[in-house]
C-alpha cells in the first residue's frame, strides 16, 4: 500500500506539524515515509503545504503532481489541489471560510468542520489533530496507537501532559467527518 | 549485533548528526536558506561538550572556508556548509585548498540562481562544483546524495576521500534533499583522532615541528614556473588516479531498457518515479544515477548506453550535466535534456512528457 498525501492550508494552522506527526506514525509502524515541505516565504501569511508519503515499499519521488489524498484547509488550497487528486482519491476540507466547495464527483469528498470543533473545545491548537482524526477515520493508514506513540516521540517532554487532549481531538475528528 | 535505530529527520539534520558521529573535529559556517538547519542542529547538539568538536558561526562564508583551510592544514577533519550564493563566495578558498592539497569537506545545499536567486531547490551549481569553481586547473571530489540516508553516509565518505587524496571534497545536495524528512540510520560513533593519530596519518600537516624534522609548508603559491608546472602535473596525475578509482554510480532497470534517463540527486528520485510511470505506459526506460559527479562515470555511461535508442538527462537546471553525458556518448546516440529553472522542481509526469516529446516521439 502507498498513500501520497498533500496537506495544505494557511501558515500557522499546523499543516507542517500534522504532516510530521503522520510521518512519524508511519515510522512507528515500520513503513517507508517522506515528508517534503514547501519551505520559505510561503509559510508567512500565504499557503503552507507539505507532501507526505506513507508506503510499504521504497519511495521514489518526494515531489508529486497527483495525490491519493488532499487535505485542504482554506479556499486557495482547495482551489489549487482539488484538480490534483487522482480519480478515485480522497479530498478532505474544512468548511470554515469556504465559499466555493469542491465540485468533483470522481473522488470521495469529505468535510470536517475542525475549526468550529476546536473553538468548541476551546483550544485552537488541537485543530490539526481533529483533522488528522478525520483522515484516519476515512483512510486508516496508521493506527491510533502508532499516532499516540508518534506524539510521545515528537513532542518535547514538557508537552506530554497535553497528549491525552490531542488524542481526544483525534477522536472528535473521527466523529465529525462527513462524506459529501 | 546492536539493533540499528531508525529515525526520521531532514537531510540537513542528518549532515549535522553524521558529522558528530564520524569523528569530525570542527565546523565553520554561516547561515543561509535552505541549509540553516545544519548549524542550528549542531548548536542544539553542542558536540563541544561531548566529542570536543568545535562549532563556529563565522562572520561570513569567506571566513568559514578559510577557517577550514587553516584547521585542515593542521590535519583536522573539518567542514563547512552553505547554499549556492555562499558557496560562490567560498570558491577562492576551495581553489587555495586544492592548490595546497588540503583535505576538507564543503556541503552545498543548492538553491536557484544566478546571484541571490531564490531560496527554492536547484541543481544549477553542477558546473561550479565539477569544473573546479575557482581559478586554476583543479578538481574537487563531488558526491551527490539523493536521500537523507546518503546525506548521513556521505559525510564520512567525503572525509575519507578528502584525506586519502589530500583534496577538497564536496557534498552537492539541494533544497529538496536538505529540507525533506526521511528514515535514516545514523553511522556508528567513531572517536575523533588523537593528536598522535593526526601526526601519524598526516605527516604533511602543520602539527608542530619536532626536533630535526624539516618544516611542513602548506601553500598554493610557487613563483618558480618550472616548479609550479611540476606541481600542477602532480595534481593532474592525482586527478587521473581519482578518476580511475573513485567513480560511483547506481542503475535501475537498465537491462531491458531502450531509453536511459541520467539524473543525479533529487532529480534522480523524481526521475525514478517518472521511469516507473513511463514503464506502465509501455516505454522501456531505465535510470543511471551518477553518485560521484566528479569523477564523472563517463566510461560506465558509455558502456551501459550501448544498444539503447536515446538518453534523456534530467537536471534541475538549464542543461549542465548533459554536456558530460554528450562527451561520454560522443555523438553515438541522441542525448536530450529536460529541466526546470528558478527554483521550480519538475514533477514525475513532466519527465514522462519530456521522454515522449523529446526522445520517443512515436
Amino acid at each position: 500500500m502507498k498513500q501520497e498525501i498533500i496537506i495544505a492550508g494557511f501558515g500557522g494552522q499546523g499543516v507542517l506539524s500534522m504532516g510530521k506527526i503522520l510521518a512519524y506514525s508511519g515510522l512507528m509502524e515500520d513503513k517507508e515515509v517522506t515528508w517534503m515541505p514547501a519551505y520559505g516565504p510561503e509559510q508567512r501569511g500565504g499557503t503552507a503545504n507539505v507532501t507526505v508519503i506513507v508506503s510499504d515499499e521504497r519511495i521514489s519521488s518526494p515531489i508529486l503532481s497527483k495525490y491519493d489524498i488532499a487535505i485542504v484547509l482554506n479556499q486557495p488550497s482547495l482551489d489549487k489541489f482539488e484538480p490534483k487528486v487522482k480519480p478515485g482519491g480522497i479530498l478532505i476540507y474544512d468548511g470554515y471560510g469556504i465559499m466555493n466547495p469542491p465540485t468533483r464527483t470522481d473522488i470521495a469528498v469529505y468535510r470536517i468542520d475542525a475549526m468550529d470543533k476546536a473553538a468548541e473545545m476551546k483550544n485552537a491548537k488541537v485543530f490539526n489533530m481533529i483533522v488528522l482524526g478525520g483522515l484516519l477515520q476515512v483512510c486508516p493508514l496508521v493506527t491510533p496507537q502508532a499516532l499516540e506513540k508518534a506524539l510521545y516521540k515528537t513532542l518535547p517532554e514538557r508537552h506530554h501532559p497535553l497528549i491525552p487532549l490531542n488524542m481526544e481531538a483525534v477522536d472528535e475528528g473521527r466523529k465529525i467527518i462527513q462524506k459529501q | 549485533m546492536e539493533k540499528q535505530e531508525v529515525t526520521l529527520m531532514k537531510g540537513n539534520e542528518a549532515i549535522a548528526y553524521a558529522a558528530i558521529r564520524c569523528g569530525v573535529d570542527g565546523f565553520f559556517g554561516y547561515p543561509i536558506t535552505p541549509q540553516t538547519e545544519i548549524i542550528e542542529t549542531l548548536a542544539q547538539l553542542k558536540p563541544w561538550e561531548t566529542t570536543g568538536m568545535v562549532v563556529v558561526q563565522a562572520e561570513s562564508e569567506v571566513a568559514s572556508v578559510n577557517m577550514v583551510y587553516g584547521a585542515a592544514g593542521a590535519g583536522k577533519r573539518v567542514f563547512t556548509t552553505s547554499s549556492s550564493p555562499g558557496v560562490a563566495l567560498m570558491q577562492e578558498g576551495i581553489s587555495y585548498m586544492a592548490g595546497a592539497e588540503i583535505p576538507g569537506v564543503i556541503v552545498n545545499v543548492q538553491r536557484g540562481g544566478p546571484g541571490l536567486g531564490t531560496i527554492q531547490p536547484s541543481q544549477s551549481d553542477y558546473f561550479q562544483a565539477t569544473r573546479g569553481g575557482g581559478n586554476g586547473d583543479y578538481n574537487v571530489i563531488v558526491l551527490a546524495p539523493s536521500s537523507v540516508q546518503e546525506m548521513a553516509d556521505f559525510m564520512d565518505l567525503a572525509f575519507t576521500l578528502a584525506f586519502k587524496y589530500r583534496n577538497p571534497a564536496m557534498i552537492l545536495s539541494d533544497g529538496v534533499i536538505g529540507q525533506m524528512m526521511e528514515k535514516v540510520v545514523l553511522p556508528p560513533y567513531k572517536p575523533r583522532r588523537t593528536e598522535e593519530e593526526v601526526k601519524r596519518e598526516c605527516p604533511w600537516a602543520t602539527t608542530g615541528r619536532s626536533a630535526g624534522r624539516q618544516p611542513n609548508i602548506i601553500t598554493s603559491l610557487e613563483l618558480k614556473s618550472e616548479v609550479m608546472e611540476q606541481r600542477n602535473l602532480a595534481l593532474q596525475s592525482k586527478y587521473r588516479q581519482i578518476e580511475e578509482a573513485e567513480v560511483r554510480f547506481d542503475t535501475q532497470q537498465l537491462d531491458d531498457a531502450e531509453y536511459m534517463i541520467v539524473a543525479f540527486g533529487s532529480a534522480a528520485r523524481i526521475a525514478e518515479k517518472g521511469m516507473t510511470s513511463a514503464r506502465k505506459r509501455g516505454m522501456k526506460v531505465g535510470l543511471f544515477r551518477p553518485i560521484t559527479l566528479w569523477p564523472f562515470p563517463k566510461k560506465q555511461i558509455a558502456e551501459l548506453a550501448q544498444g539503447k535508442k536515446g538518453i534523456l538527462v534530467v537536471e534541475i537546471n538549464a542543461g549542465q550535466m548533459v554536456q558530460d553525458v554528450r562527451l561520454a556518448i560522443n555523438g553515438r546516440l541522441p542525448v536530450e535534456h529536460f529541466g526546470r529553472l528558478g527554483g521550480i522542481v519538475p514533477d514525475p509526469e513532466e519527465i514522462v512528457a519530456a521522454l515522449e516529446t523529446k526522445l520517443i516521439k512515436e
